[in-house]
């Protein structure tokens, strides 16, 4: 049954489209969150700000970028945080359920990609717009600078695509681990955190001692939040820039080329749980 | 008090049936206090000091506050799960059973994996209590087991008032995440670090600063003023509201039907 060309793509899209409307329907959540988001980002960079005050010179951003840059993080929290899981793809492995997926005309892979995507995109779709007008309205040292050039924008843009691409793909191997530890718990929550830490979600990867900053720009983690939120802020320019969007294709690719080898070895064993 | 001691041990024997899980959550908790341990010591490889205190002093705060948080969620997890509790008709139960409602929802749920968060802090304590340049008198030792008691029932507090909005909404609400995970993270940091405006609400509004910033003055000398040390107590009062709060709720409470 190969379906006709046009069509090959369209399962994928419509469950995407499914799992977007089915999220945007908790408005009533979405103005609660941006609420604690904007508190949470406000203390953060009152926090930074005294840091700043404290040796303006240790400061490895200024002050505007790094303001910048948690506005952002705030807002488009839900794209770039490994916690973000699915949980219904664990439950659906661990109950047994996996089977009927499984028995499904469709590629189980790009089925919980685009599921994935789908929930992070419309978690943060509904959040990150009220949160980014009242950040560049409100006064300095608070205000979000925007970038004056078009090309930046453009790049951030490129770049924000490109870190979801790598984060989701990273979560991709947590859910195919679960084919092999019947309880995934253990996984979920130590990748999460690490790979959170070192993604630059506790604190900016410039922040880093030296060594760990440089290991980590050359991971898979700081091809992720690192990536379009230093570029927006300007952090990262010309070159280094460059040379970090090439590495996040490299990582997206290389993850996503992982995932289907684990994938296919997974599946290949895969024993169902339950009755 | 006896019948909370047989929930409580019926909590322990039900949440090591599953040993696992139980490990994995509670590793879950240490990782994340870790994490934002972390965090705090690579920015003080940079800088010496954040609103004039030391790196020590900062350890401190951020071990209480995540002591005082950890203890209050581990017994007062009831509350945090109120809107569950409530949309699923178990707080009906509740109300038609011949004892007090509040020891109910407590003895409902008592979460141990909160452990793996209290000994992070211990730890981090254990680090810098000895290298915080503090004379460890009886009413040192006083003042910091104030502020990590005190501390506890204040957050406890806002769960209450938590559960309490479930009431009128019945749903979690979000933004009261500020106050409690927001209290215990930003709680790192003396809250005088975040300026005039966010220290004075944490003083009259929400008292978060009379468990942390007040009794740290006098903890780490800044003051000799012995006042200091029972500011504490003082953030006691504020589970009156908390408490009107909730009973307010409970007579506009109409059951989910459920």
């Amino acid at each position: 049954m190969i379906p006709a060309r046009g069509g090959l793509r369209s399962p994928y899209l419509a469950l995407f489209r499914i799992r977007f409307t089915h999220s945007l329907q908790y408005r009533a959540a979405a103005l609660a969150g941006f609420a604690t988001q904007f508190a949470w980002g406000f203390m953060y960079i009152l926090a930074f700000i005294a840091f700043y005050e404290s040796n303006p010179h240790s400061f490895p951003m200024t002050l505007p970028q790094t303001v910048s840059y948690i506005w952002l993080q705030q807002a488009f929290m839900s794209f770039f945080f490994i916690w973000f899981y699915d949980n219904s793809i664990f439950s659906a492995v661990e109950s047994g359920e996996i089977a009927y997926e499984l028995a499904r005309p469709m590629d189980l892979y790009a089925r919980w990609f685009s599921q994935t995507s789908a929930n992070r995109l419309a978690a943060g779709a509904l959040r990150c717009l009220p949160l980014l007008v009242v950040a560049i309205v409100i006064p300095a040292p608070f205000r979000l600078v925007l970038p004056t050039e078009g090309t930046r924008i453009l790049l951030f843009f490129a770049s924000m695509f490109l870190a979801m691409g790598v984060v989701v793909s990273l979560t991709m191997l947590v859910y195919i681990s679960a084919f092999s530890t019947i309880n995934s718990m253990g996984t979920r929550i130590v990748v999460g955190v690490a790979a959170d830490f070192l993604a630059g979600g506790y604190l900016p990867i410039p922040f880093f001692p030296d060594v760990l900053r440089f290991a980590v720009e050359l991971s898979p983690f700081g091809a992720m939040q690192n990536m379009p939120l230093r570029i927006f802020s300007g952090h990262l320019y010309g070159e280094a820039m460059m040379q970090g969007l090439a590495l996040q294709v490299f990582w997206l690719f290389a993850l996503l080329l992982i995932g289907r080898i684990l994938m296919k070895r997974a599946l290949r064993r895969v024993v169902v749980q339950g009755g | 008090m006896k019948l909370y001691a047989k929930y409580f041990s019926m909590h322990i024997k039900s949440q090591m049936q599953y040993k696992l899980s139980f490990f994995f959550t509670c590793t879950g908790q240490f990782l994340v206090a870790f994490a934002t341990f972390l965090s705090i010591h690579f920015l003080f490889a940079r800088f010496d000091s954040v609103g004039g205190f030391t790196y020590e002093e900062v350890l401190i705060c951020f071990a209480v506050m995540i002591m005082a948080f950890s203890l209050s969620e581990l017994i007062g997890r009831g509350f945090d799960r109120f809107p569950i509790l409530l949309g699923n008709g178990g707080f009906d139960r509740i109300m038609v059973r011949p004892r007090n409602v509040v020891f109910q929802v407590l003895a409902s749920q008592v979460e141990f994996s909160r452990l793996g968060r209290f000994i992070q802090a211990v730890v981090v304590l254990a680090f810098a209590l000895p290298r915080s340049g503090i004379d460890w008198t009886w009413d040192k030792i006083l003042t910091l087991i104030f502020m990590i008691v005190c501390g506890a029932f204040l957050f406890f507090g806002l769960f209450v008032i938590y559960a309490a909005f479930t009431f009128f909404t019945l749903e979690g609400l979000e933004f009261m995440n500020i106050l409690t995970d927001g209290g215990r993270e930003h709680g790192r940091l003396p809250f005088s670090v975040y300026g005039d405006g966010v220290l004075k609400f944490l003083t009259y509004v929400v008292p978060l600063a009379l468990v942390q910033y007040y009794p740290l003055l006098y903890l780490t000398g800044r003051t000799e003023d012995m006042r200091y040390m029972f500011v504490p107590i003082l953030a006691l009062l504020f589970l009156i509201p908390c408490r009107a709060f909730f009973k307010l709720g409970m007579r506009k409470y109409k059951s989910t039907g459920s």
